[in-house]
């Protein structure tokens, strides 16, 4: 099928796609992690009754305004987008993403225009406590609501709990549950909204240092570093063991995307972790597709096989044996899927003729068949695979996925030390000595917007040619669209976006300058 | 007045308030959040975004056959 496509369309389709979501997750997780901050804060005011603490708490407000009302409804764009540049996807996942974005569109709703009103118009209007409620309400929400989100997307790398109907050509949910508690959905969410934890209290503590390195809002900046200090701390550590988590899943969910971020080729018992490494192509290929070889790496022996299995006897699968198979490991061969995908395929072409020529009983026998378990476990299962031309299709981009998860990686072990340090530095009172730490997590407050961009980079380019696993490539999913379109709207999106964070960097400079009010 | 016209007035009155009494950065905020809802709704959704199979196809029966010829392609 790949022959068939214009893949230049494909391309500006996933480029515009990517645009879009990069620009978003640069206002989600600031909402995410700041909002529980507030939430800290206002309770220890609450408590105590300190005015410093509410004065602290509003003037993070502030800011956590300014990100929110700039970002939201920039996902509806992606909405959007799926209905006319990826139509034949939306139509086929249809039900299945129906309900969840349902959940999730009537949750914000609710929550921007109850909670987050009350959080900015109510602090002389309702009680203290309603107050707090609220700002918890918001904080809470604001995750339940990336769940939503998450919980589809999760889906989309490992479908579970429906079956295809072949009548309306659309899977349809089965077993609501298994769709919400897929494995891939909780540690997707578990590692996004920690990530987004650790993004807002990076980005207290980088403001607090600017303060204390303009040696202003002493208090005020302490007392902000020892909350999100802490908080960033925790959450740097459930950022590791998430993302611990969530490769464990990737590697039964989506094992050739798990052997992609380690550029592991060949499988092995003992397989060893890739600290750091640098890759080159070498004069291996598997078909047309060049093999890529260390030029070097240090290596945590035995660790990757720890994280697929908990063992070191656990075998790790390679590329090559994802892609020619492997039978003493029970792997079947791509050539095989691809087989077994178009067996699917035909009978769904069989269906479609028996209803062509009115032969009821015909296309009601193949319908049944494709609600049965077993024809679903060896055949559909593959769908996606009869559209690719050659087995090494199913390679996706090594060392995109290799450098996106390594560079993230060693991301996520400084923001560890640095809100280490801050802690330490803050308890033994020599924080404002060490004026080149606070120059440091200064200049590390855009380091978790890489990190996080660098995760769904590793997320969705990882899993090509794949939009939704096994089921549909990116070239079937796509709309044939004029590609001057999608250029124009890709151009249009880089213009309005670029604007609106032009205007929420320029507005939240003018307001960390002004400082919380006296 | 009843209770219930009672609780809509306090739920106007504190949105009203809530908007007048807005600061310099919230008023600036809201006029670029209407503009940007403008932008999105009107002018992308409108323009740009029309929905595919919605528009093409009248019907849910003709736009499961067009699927399923592009999944059997």
């Amino acid at each position: 099928m790949f022959e068939n496509v214009d893949l230049s369309l494909v391309n500006w389709s996933r480029a515009q796609f990517a645009l879009t979501a990069i620009y978003h997750w640069l206002f989600v997780p600031l909402t995410l992690g700041l909002s529980f901050i507030l939430a800290i804060m206002e309770t220890v005011y609450v408590r105590t009754g300190d005015e410093e603490w509410k004065r602290m708490t509003k003037f993070w407000m502030t800011l956590f305004g300014i990100n929110f009302a700039i970002g939201v409804a920039t996902g509806l764009i992606l909405e959007f987008e799926f209905g006319t540049n990826w139509s034949n996807y939306s139509w086929f996942v249809g039900d299945i993403f129906g309900a969840p974005l349902a959940i999730e569109g009537i949750l914000a709703f609710f929550l921007e225009s109850t909670f987050v009103a009350v959080m900015f118009f109510g602090w002389n209007k309702v009680s203290k406590k309603a107050h707090l409620v609220s700002t918890w309400l918001v904080a809470v929400g604001a995750s339940l609501s990336a769940l939503w989100i998450l919980v589809a997307n999760g889906w989309m790398q490992n479908p579970v709990g429906m079956v295809f109907n072949p009548e309306t050509a659309r899977n349809e949910m089965v077993n609501f549950w298994e769709v919400l508690f897929n494995e891939v959905s909780v540690t997707k969410f578990l590692h996004s909204i920690s990530s987004g934890f650790l993004l807002g209290s990076m980005f207290v503590v980088s403001i607090s240092a600017y303060y204390l390195l303009k040696n202003r809002e002493i208090l005020l900046a302490k007392r902000s570093i020892l909350v999100a200090g802490i908080f960033g701390f925790l959450s740097s550590l459930l950022v590791v063991y998430t993302g611990d988590i969530s490769a464990r899943a990737l590697a039964s969910a989506q094992p050739v995307k798990f052997a992609a971020f380690e550029a592991l080729y060949e499988g092995k018992e003992k397989a060893g972790l890739v600290a750091v490494g640098l890759l080159k192509e070498s004069d291996r290929k598997i078909g047309e597709k060049a093999v890529n070889d260390f030029v070097f790496r240090i290596e945590i022996p035995g660790f990757l096989s720890v994280m697929t299995g908990g063992s070191t006897d656990t075998f790790v699968p390679g590329i090559i044996d994802l892609i020619n198979g492997n039978p003493e490991r029970g792997l079947l061969s791509v050539s095989e899927k691809m087989e077994r995908g178009r067996k699917a395929r035909d009978l769904l072409i069989e269906f479609k003729e028996a209803r062509k020529s009115n032969d009821t009983e015909k296309a009601e026998g193949i319908a049944a068949l494709f609600r049965d378990k077993k024809f679903n476990d060896e055949y559909f299962r593959y769908f996606g695979y009869a559209s690719l031309n050659k087995p090494e299709d199913a390679i996706p981009g090594v060392k995109v996925a290799f450098y996106t998860f390594h560079v993230m990686v060693m991301l996520g072990m400084l923001f560890i030390l640095e809100f280490f340090l801050a802690i330490v530095l803050l308890f033994r009172g020599t924080l404002r000595k060490n004026r080149w730490f606070l120059w440091l997590v200064l200049f590390s407050i855009l380091l978790p917007y890489v990190a996080g961009e660098l995760g769904w980079m590793l997320a969705e380019m990882g899993r090509q040619p794949w939009i939704i696993q096994d089921l549909m490539p990116v070239t079937t999913a796509v709309t044939n669209v004029n590609v001057g379109s999608v250029i124009t709207t890709f151009i249009l999106f880089a213009v309005l976006f670029t604007v609106l964070l032009i205007a929420e960097v320029s507005i939240m400079i003018r307001q960390i300058k002004i400082g919380p009010k006296h | 007045m009843s209770s219930f016209g009672s609780l809509l007035n306090r739920i106007f009155r504190f949105y009203y308030e809530g908007f007048t009494t807005m600061s310099w950065w919230g008023k600036r905020i809201w006029i670029i959040l209407l503009i940007k809802l403008f932008v999105i709704f009107i002018v992308l959704k409108l323009f740009f975004f029309p929905d595919f199979l919605k528009k093409n196809y009248k019907t849910d029966e003709q736009r499961s056959k067009h699927v399923l010829e592009q999944l059997t392609k």
